[in-house]
């Protein structure tokens, strides 16, 4: 069976002990950072993005993987432990993760929450093997037409889940597209927007405007208000779950790992949705629902498992259409580039150890984080009672550090400061960052690809309603625009992001 | 005459979605237009300035006779401090090298909260100072100059 051998070339990438190693650095680092109140995955990447780029093309993807299982797993782990999500996907986590930490089950909810990740990754790894091929077939058959309506889709599914607004949601995604599009023009060599600083012309920086707006921007957040955290540091024991607790997690995980996995496929930040999703549902079926909110076992495995198997599916349009399915996997994207791969389906072809190393680094990273951190977890928790004032200034000399070494360009630190600012105001005005840097990723393919459609269709615009799939794609934007702004819908967006908050 | 009450956090949010689609928008028109079937280097730029002017606008007329939450507080001792971080990072690592210039940033870091003591702070970027010379510089290799030539006499 190819898919057997696929896999095994996969494995033997991702088990040399050179990547093994940089996958367990990623997986600790990760959860290090990711463990830290407040900062979110795509925060914890964005800063240890600049640190893989020493490596090789393969390693530093596989860590960079590592570091966002990683980061997930210490979303929860703080989603747990001090009602604190680190990410809006493990927000659902701390409804009743906390509640059992209240009663003295911290231990146990850490271990269902770790237990049902594992489960969902090794699926889900699965699924991303299975089903990567045949989707890398049908993309290799793309033109430029729909490369250009799959970003829209893209695009627009991003703006249907964020929060707030979908007009600031939507102006977000044009502010980051045209910041994508500082720098040089391919077709005519012209400068654009660069305000003449040479130093621009090759465009902004990923990694600086990913650092200010995710990175520094939430680092201000935080030191707006200086609270004392109020910790309720219970003593995490007994990190068995009982025979009860593993006949309640079963139904909720097998049933959170088919909800997140296909959820997670659809662009535009599937993770978030999935996990709430599967609260819902097993809200919904569960005998019992007056226990949630009150310390459900089912209400922590299955919205940690969906958001895992997601975490994991939302690979699949990157490794075979070069599309990010959320800000996490647009960073993702930035590091390929910069490593000198370009995303999209030649690259199975072109380089299978890499792609499949990364496939079988993903269960492999799965299984340190069970392995690692429920022994390791008295060490997390000691990490939460650092106090925040010591921890910003470390995280702004990394941040400066890796910055500045992606390509000595000082330039890159100014602009850092810059979308520091922008990502704060932007946070103050109540407009959600992740659009806009799904939009900085596409904004120069997106142009690339129209202007070559164009060229080619000789001017005539019909050209992406006349081919099918292109026609599909638009369509499929166009009803999920339509349907996030009809006001049933919205109210019940609305509903949706209040109760998650 | 009704007194005019409005969305203070949206009518900023517009207003800076207006401002910033027009510079954009004039930017781009400074350039090449191109037609449809050959764009040129602003024809792209030029539509998506259009539509963030337009999405601004909306914004704004939305903020009008409504009243929402406010903003909320600021952290300007966090923005006073923490910005220039990098930028003063930017302007001395060449100059000063990587040991003074990162030792000076994480100080300069270290005073955005208003709980840092002096002592503390000097404690906490001599330390980062050294584990940052030892991991980056040794141990990863990057090639910075650790004393830059404005410290050689």
């Amino acid at each position: 069976m190819e898919f057997l051998s696929n896999l095994a070339l996969g494995f033997s990438t991702a088990t040399s002990i050179e990547n093994l190693f940089f996958c367990l650095i990623g997986v600790l680092l990760g959860t290090l950072i990711g463990v830290l109140p407040g900062i979110g995955a795509t925060a914890t990447i964005a800063m240890l993005l600049p640190i893989t780029f020493q490596l090789e093309p393969v390693s530093s993807l596989i860590m960079l993987a590592g570091i966002y299982y990683g980061a997930q797993y210490g979303g929860s782990t703080t989603a747990i432990l001090i009602n604190m999500p680190g990410e809006s996907s493990s927000a659902v986590t701390a409804i009743d993760g906390y509640q059992m930490a209240r009663k003295g089950r911290a231990g146990a909810a850490l271990s269902i929450a770790a237990i049902g990740s594992f489960f969902a990754g090794t699926v889900s790894t699965f699924l991303v093997a299975i089903f990567a091929p045949p989707l890398t077939e049908i993309a290799l058959r793309f033109g430029a037409a729909e490369y250009f309506s799959l970003m829209i889709v893209g695009l627009v599914s991003s703006i249907a889940l964020a929060h707030g607004s979908v007009i600031k949601a939507l102006a977000m995604v044009a502010l980051g597209l045209l910041l994508g599009l500082v720098g040089t023009d391919i077709y005519t060599g012209t400068p654009r927007f660069t305000l003449g600083i040479r130093e621009y012309s090759d465009g902004l920086n990923f990694v600086a405007v990913a650092v200010g707006v995710f990175g520094i921007a939430e680092i201000l957040r935080n030191l707006e208000g200086e609270k004392t955290r109020s910790l309720l540091m219970a003593k995490v024991s007994g990190l068995l779950p009982s025979k009860d607790d593993v006949k309640q997690m079963i139904g909720p995980i097998l049933r959170g790992t088919a909800i997140g996995s296909a959820l997670g496929i659809l662009p535009g930040g599937g993770a978030i949705l999935a996990s709430f999703a599967s609260y819902t549902v097993e809200k919904r079926i569960s005998d019992r629902p007056e226990e949630f909110g009150h310390g459900a076992v089912a209400g922590v495995a299955g919205p940690e498992s969906a958001n895992n198997a997601g975490a994991q599916t939302s690979f699949i349009p990157l490794l075979t259409l070069g599309i990010p399915a959320n800000p996490v996997m647009a960073l993702m994207i930035g590091a390929m580039i910069i490593q000198g791969i370009v995303p999209g389906p030649n690259v199975a072809i072109e380089q299978p150890a890499l792609f499949w190393g990364i496939i079988a680094s993903m269960w492999i990273g799965n299984l340190m984080l069970v392995v690692l951190n429920l022994p390791l977890i008295g060490l997390w928790v000691k990490l939460l009672t650092i106090p925040y004032y010591v921890l910003f200034p470390i995280i702004m000399a990394f941040c400066s550090i890796g910055v500045y070494s992606v390509n000595s360009n000082v330039y890159d630190l100014y602009a850092v400061a810059f979308f520091g600012l922008i990502g704060y105001v932007l946070v103050k005005l109540r407009c959600e960052p992740a659009p806009l840097l799904l939009g900085f990723v596409l904004g120069p393919l997106l142009e690339e690809n129209l202007r070559r459609a164009m060229i080619l269709s000789r001017g005539d615009p019909t050209t992406f309603v006349t081919r099918p799939i292109s026609a599909t794609l638009l369509f499929i934007a166009f009803v999920v625009l339509v349907v996030v702004f009809l006001p049933s819908v919205r109210a019940k967006r609305d509903k949706v992001f209040q109760e998650e908050d | 005459m009704k007194s005019l009450k409005f969305d203070s956090t949206n009518l900023i949010c517009g207003l800076l979605f207006i401002g910033l689609g027009i510079f954009f928008a004039l930017q781009a028109f400074s350039l090449d237009l191109g037609t449809a079937f050959r764009m040129g280097p602003g024809y792209f730029p030029f539509v998506l300035a259009c539509a963030l002017i337009l999405f601004g606008a909306i914004i704004f007329f939305q903020s009008i006779r409504v009243t929402g939450e406010g903003i909320g507080p600021i952290a300007w001792r966090g923005i006073m401090f923490i910005l220039p971080a990098p930028i003063f990072f930017g302007l001395t690592v060449r100059g000063l090298g990587f040991v003074p210039s990162l030792f000076l940033t994480a100080l300069i870091a270290a005073f955005a909260s208003g709980r840092m003591r002096p002592l503390t702070a000097l404690v906490l970027a001599t330390g980062l100072t050294i584990f940052s010379v030892l991991v980056f510089s040794y141990g990863l290799g990057l090639p910075f100059r650790r004393f830059g030539p404005w410290l050689e006499f």
